[in-house]
């Protein structure tokens, strides 16, 4: 007979809290493991009362949203907890911020709402800014035309199970060039499909079409995750349950 | 160079460093930026230190002895410390391409820019990594070539006790405890540098010299006779001492390091927090270079070892504390502060674990109560050799019905795996002793499948080739060939395989023989070993501890080409037997082991007769305890942990 854990099962989740966190600066080499790993010891140090599963190794109940890719910096990542006590959003929000590395930002925290789907359902499309240091403004404008204007563009990804062809045109929503502070910048928008199409399948794609090629590496930060609504725009995800929020009576600002 | 300054800048090369990181392998082992990490301004200190683990992130990360210096220094208001790791081939290649210098992660300041540069070498097979670090730093290679604009180099960990191999390379060896030693240092460097530098980088290092613990090599001349072994070590100056001797920390109370453990993003080997919770041992197991040279006994007591756990813990967001020493089980408080530690952190989902290692039943009871509520996956048990014989003969006295039943308590008790280590290659071995590891795995089995009433138990034999060190009695012993070795690892093999409904509950880990050679010749080798060495990084070699990178050949090539000059080679280093009067490398560094104590617990395991502890007999004349006026620091002390509101409840 294989030992039990003994005593009674963890307490039940009581409240699930959606985070919206953002990775800069040197932290965007972390991968979504390592940022899995700083966010589970975060949980623990900011004292946040995790719901965990059953067994001989519980697991804080939390699930997460399709991370950025190491190298890319986010303004937009979102992950769901599971506590097993009701807390202040807000409270959690500081506390965990406190406790995470500079550079892994909580930025905002909002109870999900009942009956309102997934965090997952939410998102099918990120909006992401590519700066280009040392690429013309009118080179970039150009590929990024001829990009556009082509049906199908193929590039070479490298996936689990080795190099495969995949066309970067169909995923892309919209894509522009501009320019800040003398450096150009791509901005594109990408349709969630599967195998992803990144900001480094798009770059491929501009150097396919229109030989463009960046002297130094691109800096690509995901500025928002959401549903992609009838305009082309990417929706706030945790708008509804930020919308279907109501106070609770006697709550304290108290992790 | 004398009077002029050392253009240290301190600046940042972050932002040449982060294009090449957006083209390498796991990136983030380069950024920093770990939960408890340090920056200090540049200018507000006197001393800069880098501290340097000779490894990948991944292995120096969780080096506790690095931890603790790190934090050691940067308490100090007139010192800065940051760490800086070996840096993988790729990105090294891009480093050299763009030129930019080996760098510190905390801040990503040049390494070259430091005052010090200390390096721990808890195996010589960072040898080479030091090297390619130096180099890639733009520093000299050889010590006699740097000038004062240059970090002083210097060496510390269990490797340090025989530096030879890496003279020509390092200012300074430390031998011992860091933690006092390296405020000294900080001290005779700060005081230099105020004083306007007087007679330049030799009156630095003579100074550095005449620090309790610190061997300068530059200062001692070393002769070889006609047959090829050492003739005469001599000082070349008669102000540094003719002996070096160790350093010791005597009340590890005092000594709460690391207070803030750092806590990397990137994964590591060790997912955890450890807290030491004692220092030496006096087991005298005679393969054991460790027991030997980190004598006397301290122990930190229940209650300081109750703070370190808390506040590491609330420090961390850890959820597994290691309970490190180098026999845990050993501590004169252990089952009240098993039990107490249990009780503390129950139900909260934070794992303790002892390196169990002593095959005894107190072990498992101690393994029961930290893993009260948890997993019992795999407990380990290091038996070290496969006969009574030979077990004798390294002092680690444990009878095969012991062992068995100590197995078999693990398996009744709802341990579903043992893992039992082994070494190969052991002085006086047969193929004989190897093979009756393959009776015990079987005993084993057998024995706990009918105390578990349940099949799929496992017992791994984890074995590793016998590497003979310095300042222990087996420092005279012939080291087995990598031949030897493989011939053994496989009939033990092929014992273990003859009855397959046995055999596949028994794993076997092992790595072949030729990596040990290497080791040795590191461990016991000279100073004309490092001519081997710099060849070995020049034909490219470096990460000689991990397989996919360590190369025999050219390791083999590398020493006959440069040891023929002198008349010796690879197997006068490893595989030969040394005399009683033979003049070892490391004999004026002082462990406070007595020749020829030593020389007598040899002749004792070649006739196979044991020695106790003298925690619990009588002092039996080792010789560390009045040449360094140390003594035992041993509980218990009667206190108790007080219940705590803990994290997580």
């Amino acid at each position: 007979m294989a030992r039990q854990p003994e005593g009674p099962p963890p307490p039940p989740t009581v409240q699930k809290l959606r985070l919206r966190y953002a990775k800069r600066g040197p932290l965007r080499f972390a991968s979504h493991r390592d940022l899995a790993r700083a966010l589970e010891r975060a949980l623990r140090r900011a004292q946040v009362p995790m719901a965990f599963s059953a067994g001989f190794s519980p697991h804080p109940k939390i699930s997460y949203v399709g991370a950025a890719p190491t190298g890319a910096a986010s303004e937009a990542e979102y992950v769901e907890i599971g506590l097993a006590q009701a807390r202040d959003p807000e409270a959690v929000r500081a506390a965990l911020d406190a406790a995470l590395p500079p550079g892994i930002d909580v930025l905002e925290c909002v109870e999900a709402a009942e009956g309102g789907g997934s965090l997952a359902d939410r998102i099918d499309a990120a909006a992401w800014r590519v700066e280009l240091p040392g690429v013309a403004l009118a080179e970039l404008q150009h590929a990024v035309e001829t990009f556009l204007a082509s049906d199908v563009v193929m590039v070479a990804k490298r996936t689990k199970n080795g190099l495969r062809d995949i066309d970067a045109r169909a995923a892309v929503v919209s894509a522009s060039g501009a320019e800040e502070a003398g450096c150009a910048i791509l901005g594109v928008v990408v349709r969630q499909v599967t195998p992803a199409v990144r900001p480094d399948d798009v770059l491929a794609a501009l150097a396919a079409v229109a030989d463009l090629r960046p002297p130094s590496p691109p800096r690509a930060v995901r500025e928002a995750q959401g549903r992609l609504d009838d305009t082309g725009n990417v929706a706030d995800p945790l708008g509804p349950d930020r919308a279907a929020r109501t106070p609770r009576q006697g709550e304290h600002a108290v992790v | 160079m004398t009077g002029e300054s050392l253009h240290a800048t301190g600046e940042t090369l972050y932002p040449r460093l982060e294009p090449l990181l957006a083209q390498v392998q796991k990136p983030i082992q380069y950024v920093g930026g770990e939960l408890n990490a340090q920056v200090k301004a540049w200018d507000d200190v006197a001393v800069h230190w880098a501290l340097m683990y000779p490894d990948a992130y991944e292995v120096g990360l969780p080096n506790q002895g690095l931890m603790i210096l790190y934090e050691v220094l940067n308490e100090r208001p007139d010192a800065l410390a940051e760490r800086t790791y070996a840096v993988w081939p790729d990105l090294a290649a891009l480093m050299r391409e763009h030129g930019v210098g080996q760098f510190t992660v905390d801040a990503h300041r040049a390494v070259a820019d430091f005052d010090l540069l200390g390096v721990s070498f808890a195996t010589e097979l960072g040898y080479t990594n030091l090297l390619e670090a130096l180099d890639l730093a733009g520093v000299p290679l050889h010590a006699a070539d740097r000038d004062e604009t240059h970090p002083v180099v210097v060496a510390g960990g269990h490797a340090a006790f025989n530096p030879e191999p890496i003279a020509d390379f390092v200012d300074c060896a430390v031998l011992g405890d860091g933690e006092q030693v390296v405020g000294d240092i900080t001290d005779v460097v700060k005081a230099w540098k105020e004083q306007g530098r007087p007679g330049g980088r030799t009156e630095l290092l003579a100074r550095l010299a005449r620090v309790d613990g610190v061997y300068v090599p530059r200062f001692y001349a070393v002769s070889y006779g006609p047959d090829g072994a050492i003739a005469a070590v001599t000082r070349t100056r008669d102000d540094v001492p003719a002996r070096v001797g160790k350093r010791t920390v005597m009340d590890l109370d005092e000594w709460p390091y690391p207070k803030t453990p750092l806590v990397p993003l990137a994964e590591s080997v060790h997912e955890r927090m450890s807290v030491e919770i004692f220092r030496g041992c006096t087991r005298g197991c005679r393969f054991c270079q460790a027991g030997m040279i980190t004598r006397p006994v301290r122990e930190r007591t229940i209650t300081g070892i109750g703070s370190m756990v808390d506040q590491g813990l609330r420090s961390t967001g850890y959820e597994e504390v290691g309970l490190l020493s180098l026999s845990s089980a050993d501590h004169s408080e252990i089952g009240q502060l098993a039990k107490e530690l249990a009780d503390r952190y129950e139900g909260t989902n934070t794992g303790l674990s002892l390196p169990s290692t002593r095959v005894d039943a107190f072990n498992v009871t101690l393994a029961n109560e930290l893993s009260r509520n948890g997993r019992r996956s795999g407990l380990t048990f290091a038996p070290e050799g496969g006969s009574e014989r030979i077990r004798r003969v390294i002092n680690k006295t444990v009878s095969k019905e012991d062992l068995v039943r100590t197995v078999t308590t693990a398996y009744a008790n709802g341990w579903r795996q043992v893992k039992l280590y082994f070494m190969c290659g052991l002085p006086t071995e047969t193929d004989e002793d190897v093979l009756e590891i393959a009776d015990l795995a079987v005993e084993v089995i057998k024995a706990g499948r009918a105390a578990s009433g349940q099949k799929d138990i496992r017992c791994t034999v984890s074995i590793g080739g016998f590497v003979p060190k310095p300042h222990t009695p087996f420092q005279w012993a012939s080291q087995a060939s990598a031949e030897t070795i493989d011939h053994r690892l496989r009939v033990l093999r092929q014992k273990i395989n003859e009855d397959r409904r046995i055999g596949r509950s028994i794993g076997l880990r092992y790595h072949d023989g030729k990596p040990g050679v290497i080791e040795g010749l590191l461990s016991r080798g000279d100073r004309r070993v490092g001519r081997v060495i710099e060849r070995v990084w020049r034909g490219g070699g470096k990460f000689d501890g991990w397989s996919e990178h360590f190369s025999y050949d050219r390791w083999t090539a590398a020493a006959a080409e440069e040891l023929a000059p002198f008349g010796v080679d690879l197997d006068w280093f490893t595989t030969r037997e040394r005399t009683q009067h033979e003049i070892l490398p490391w004999d004026h560094l002082d462990s406070g082991l007595d020749k020829e104590w030593l020389w007598d617990d040899w002749q004792d395991s070649l006739s196979e007769e044991e020695v106790a502890d003298c925690r619990w007999t009588p002092c039996y004349d080792c010789g560390v305890c009045p040449t360094n006026g140390t003594e035992i620091q041993i509980g218990p002390t009667g206190r108790s942990l007080l219940p705590l509101t803990v994290v997580g409840r």
